[in-house]
């Protein structure tokens, strides 16, 4: 490495990789490989890390969210009104809840507390 | 709706120090120590202070006059060691605990739990006793202690070599069977075709020539208990008739020194309330009696004791741990032993660069014996019947051992999660943790800040030896491998 310094056992062996690596992409840019994507603008749902996928999205399995062991919503690890923001503002899926980019970002102005003015929150017509 | 941003970079779990006139960065991930040059230090300022995506990032370099691609090969650098990471962190991944059959390596035997003194602090007598100890044997006796050699072998597995510990009580109250388990385990592990070596702690009142030649003919390292010159040493440590000890060790402790010849001799001083000043204590102990090395602990104690430490006398002993740090440095750099203990202990732990799954080896590599033959994790938790993780004759009892290992695992210490300095600490001492919070899986939060600070001590001592003295962290490291 060129600008790193391994000063102990643990940063040596961290070296001895990185160095490996690094010889490998220059041996493939020597041979006219195109050099390794470091943008990462597109990821897999299966790629570490996983992009967020909020807590009870219908995207992921999450048992415990819908209904508790009753079949209510009483008794859930979280309140069912948790997903709004999730969704609306953290989620990559572009359909559940309106988009605050662009479109709609009034569309939650009126709901300060989600458990208590989720009423507030209405359909949108884009 | 759409969120996907492009994604930033964040900056890993560091911690950042200058030493030497160098800048370093301590990744917590790994436990590896990177002196970074001026473009590392350049690129965690920049992406520290805003969100820069990799073009943006790139883009900013190249634009201070530097060449594209060698903007690009810094980037990736950085990267590949995890140093920097494009988009949100993956949560750090926890060490991974050795496995259930991890062999072991080392025994503690309590060869007796009884004392000549009455140390008003023992973790074993006093107030905040775990021992349980009534209607249990008082002396181990030598078909238990052969059963604790023979179990050691099997346990050991693989291992080349293996090391027992004799403990206490006092020690030496029981010699004539420590002579005996000496010659019966050099016999087992040379049938087994193993190496074996040997330590012991002792309060010294009852070392005589004929012990110490002993010790020395079988290389047994010698840990002393005591607290400093004798008006220190005899605020604690004294006789049950309240008689202090000093002036009955001080002439033992001369002959053990003289004359003890293989191993390195110990001091281990306990620090309480008006026994904390370490700089004084560290001379008594290091230039007048001539110890080869001294480590100084805070008492373990619940919180009210009148003898534990507070803050203030915490902060007072930190202050003065810096100070003999400091001389420790100056010592180092022209290439001097200092015989700190306290610094010695975690710069060879920096050397290697440990990522502490547990705190200690107590329960894995190491367990402690009671007089009766009870396995229990360390020697701190001999004969608390809350803390039987098995018997010598019927082997370690492996669900007790899952429990106390899964509880004491850093990743199941919440607070520890944020900490930089877990891969060192992981948490502290499982027996102070059980006096302090009774569980032995609690995070010793009593002592967080403490155990930052000494540890950035610690790595300011390593940097500036990386600089200026390299050597000799080598040279450390290999003899630190033979004791």
């Amino acid at each position: 490495m060129k600008h790193l310094r391994a000063i102990n056992k643990k940063a040596r062996r961290i070296d001895d990789a990185v160095t490996q690596m690094e010889e490998a992409i220059e041996a493939a840019a020597a041979s006219g490989a195109t050099p390794p994507e470091m943008e990462e603008d597109v990821v897999a749902l299966q790629q570490a890390p996983r992009p967020h996928v909020p807590m009870g999205c219908t995207l992921s399995f999450s048992p415990g969210w819908e209904v508790d062991a009753g079949g209510g919503t009483a008794g859930l690890c979280q309140p069912v009104e948790r997903d709004i923001y999730d969704c609306y503002v953290t989620c990559f899926w572009p359909v559940q809840v309106p988009d605050h980019v662009n479109y709609s970002p009034d569309w939650a102005s009126n709901c300060a507390t989600a458990t208590k003015d989720w009423r507030n929150l209405d359909l949108v017509f884009p | 709706m759409n969120a996907v941003h492009t994604p930033t970079y964040r900056r890993a779990e560091y911690h950042g120090f200058n030493a030497g006139g160098s800048a370093f960065v301590y990744l917590v991930s790994a436990g590896a120590i990177f002196e970074i040059d001026e473009q590392v230090q350049d690129v965690l300022g920049r992406i520290g202070g805003q969100e820069l995506s990799h073009a943006a990032l790139v883009r900013e370099l190249s634009n201070e006059g530097g060449d594209l691609s060698d903007a690009e090969r810094l980037v990736r650098e950085l990267r590949a060691a995890q140093l920097i990471h494009l988009g949100a962190a993956a949560p750090a991944p926890v060490p991974e605990a050795p496995p259930a059959d991890f062999p072991l390596q080392a025994l503690v035997l309590n060869i007796t739990n009884q004392c000549n003194l009455a140390c008003t602090y023992c973790y074993e007598f006093g107030a905040d006793k775990i021992a349980t100890p009534a209607g249990k044997p008082k002396y181990m006796t030598l078909e238990t202690a052969k059963a604790s050699v023979d179990l050691l072998i099997a346990e050991a597995a693989h291992r080349p070599s293996i090391h027992i510990t004799f403990f206490g009580g006092e020690t030496l109250m029981n010699f004539k069977l420590l002579r005996d388990v000496v010659n019966y385990a050099n016999a087992a592990t040379a049938a087994a075709f193993k190496g074996i070596t040997y330590s012991l702690t002792t309060n010294a009142t009852l070392l005589t020539p004929e012990i110490v030649a002993f010790l020395s003919d079988n290389r047994i390292g010698v840990t002393v208990s005591m607290d400093g010159p004798p008006e220190l040493q005899d605020k604690h440590r004294v006789y049950k008739n309240g008689k202090g000890s000093y002036a009955v060790i001080e002439p033992r402790l001369r002959t053990l020194i003289a004359h003890h010849r293989t191993r390195a001799v110990t001091a281990r001083v306990t620090l309480t309330e008006g026994v904390t000043d370490v700089v004084r204590i560290f001379r008594h102990l290091k230039d007048d009696l001539g110890f080869h090395e001294v480590g100084f602990a805070p008492v373990t104690t619940g919180e009210t004791r009148t003898y534990s430490i507070d803050a203030e006398g915490m902060d007072s002993v930190l202050a003065q741990f810096n100070l003999l740090a400091q001389e420790w440095l100056e010592f180092a750099l022209r290439g001097e032993v200092h015989g700190f203990t306290n610094v010695s202990e975690t710069i060879s732990e920096l050397i290697a660069g440990v990522n502490k799954s547990h705190p200690c080896g107590a329960g894995m590599g190491l367990m402690g014996v009671s007089p009766s033959g009870d396995l229990s994790p360390c020697h701190r938790f001999t004969d608390a019947d809350t803390h039987v993780m098995g018997h010598v004759s019927s082997g370690i009892d492996r669900a007790k051992q899952g429990d106390f290992l899964s509880r004491g695992h850093v990743g199941a210490k919440y607070d520890c999660q944020s900490c930089w300095a877990r891969p060192l600490c992981a948490g502290g001492c499982h027996h102070e943790a059980f006096v302090r919070y009774g569980d032995t899986g609690h995070a010793n939060l009593h002592y967080c800040d403490w155990i930052r600070q000494w540890t950035d001590t610690c790595l300011h001592i390593y940097g500036e030896l990386a600089v200026k003295n390299p050597g000799f962290l080598e040279r450390f490291a290999e003899r630190k491998g033979l004791s």
